[in-house]
């Protein structure tokens, strides 16, 4: 089983240790450069505040104040033509930048242009819901809140989507462990036996490849067999011998097989 | 007239059979297996083909029910989330006794791949498990070598559940 290590600052560490390794950037040009982003860009700037912009992969990228992000995409709906907003939700940056960055990814489909309006947020507090302007946001934001803990105000029905109620923990933050943490690995027991069963079930087996070895009703060790469910330890296991059938072994060497003498 | 005259110790054997209530019981319990229909993954989707014309389990007596109430096994085919694992188990308590459980597949078995902090690490932690198919997911033949292998293991039981060694989650 790998090794137990902390994740408080997994963001810190160098991921790629290769030092000969150069981290792939994707080229990053000046929204002028296109002139419908531009003018979309040039929009949205008179009613909010831009802190920046780019075009990345063709697709614009505006940053701006998480306050303003409603504002913002009621902007790029009304009068900038972005009908379709086909995902949101944030990325973790807590370790790195202390805070998370939110972002929403939008289709405008008469241009056929795309754009993402990111902002960033600090731990604890709720952003302003986007439903009333798309309703794909509903789920997304039940989402962001189930697995970063991030709440959106106004929203009709804040609730987590994809853990239980009673889940304690956000799972998609970089510091949560990918085994579950104390909660998680006795979600199911405590739920339906109640923590006295604890004992009697035991913890959770997360090596794929364990063996015990004096357990004799899950496994057999070859040439030591005993019956199933014999208490085993150290001291009682003693080597017996392996019976191998005739039919499966044969001794072609011994005469006692049936051989032509010479070929007909 | 002809009198109707049978001398049953002569003629063609006695029309009585001699066996053991357990025998009997259990003749009657291994060929009507009828399980619950209850998919949890993509091993349910062998599970049906195993139910369905070509491999055919009507032939065993095994019948998918639709209600835990009328069912003796419960095929857990595919992965148990945690969240589901309380309804699970809720099916599997409703089932009337006696009640068989075959874990079907990895994921039913270990987590398989799911090493997660989601996913149920083999359902025996909650349900008593009987049969664990491997597999990956299993084939139809293999759910019916199971389910087979099931038959073979209720034959040899008691028809006295009480005196059938089970896990010790039955007694929770």
């Amino acid at each position: 089983m790998r090794k137990y290590v902390p994740k408080g600052n997994v963001q810190k560490q160098s991921y790629y240790t290769d030092r000969f390794h150069v981290v792939p950037t994707t080229p990053r040009e000046e929204v002028s450069t296109d002139a419908v982003y531009a003018e979309q860009l040039e929009k949205l700037s008179a009613k909010v505040e831009v802190i920046s912009s780019r075009i990345e992969l063709n697709c614009m990228v505006v940053e701006v104040n998480h306050v303003d992000n409603f504002k913002a995409l009621e902007v790029l709906k009304e009068e900038c033509g972005y009908a379709m907003l086909s995902e949101m939700s944030a990325v973790d940056y807590l370790a790195k930048d202390g805070n998370f960055e939110v972002f929403y990814q939008m289709l405008n489909l008469k241009e056929a242009k795309r754009m993402r309006l990111v902002m960033r947020i600090e731990q604890g507090l709720a952003v302003e819901s986007v439903v009333p302007l798309y309703n794909s946001a509903n789920f997304a934001e039940r989402e962001m809140f189930d697995m970063f803990g991030i709440v959106s105000n106004n929203h009709p029905f804040m609730k987590r989507i994809l853990m239980p109620d009673d889940w304690e923990g956000n799972p998609l933050l970089k510091t949560y462990p990918l085994h579950g943490d104390e909660f998680a690995s006795w979600y199911e027991v405590d739920k339906i036996f109640g923590k006295d069963a604890r004992e009697a079930i035991g913890p959770e087996n997360r090596d794929e490849a364990k063996i015990e070895r004096y357990d004799s009703k899950r496994f057999s060790r070859v040439g030591y067999e005993v019956p199933f469910g014999a208490e085993l330890n150290a001291e009682n296991e003693s080597k017996t011998e392996i019976e191998y059938s005739k039919t499966f072994l044969v001794d072609y060497n011994k005469g006692d097989t049936k051989q032509l003498k010479e070929r007909k | 007239m002809a009198q109707h005259q049978v001398n049953y110790t002569s003629s063609g054997g006695l029309p009585i059979a001699l066996t053991s209530v357990d025998h009997l019981v259990n003749w009657g319990r291994s060929n009507s297996l009828w399980p619950l229909t209850y998919g949890l993954a993509c091993c349910a989707i062998e599970m049906m083909a195993a139910g369905g014309s070509r491999y055919d389990f009507d032939r065993f007596g095994t019948i998918f029910r639709a209600s835990p109430r009328q069912s003796d096994v419960m095929i857990l085919a595919g992965t148990l989330s945690k969240k589901h694992a309380e309804f699970a188990r809720r099916l599997y308590d409703q089932m009337t006794e006696p009640k068989w459980v075959i874990s079907m597949g990895s994921c039913a078995n270990t987590g398989g791949m799911f090493n997660t902090y989601s996913t149920v690490q083999g359902v025996d932690r909650i349900i008593p498990v009987d049969i664990y198919l491997p597999g990956c997911a299993p084939r139809p033949e293999t759910l019916q070598y199971a389910l087979m292998m099931l038959q073979k293991k209720i034959r040899k039981e008691s028809a006295n559940m009480n005196k059938n060694t089970k896990q010790n989650l039955r007694l929770i």
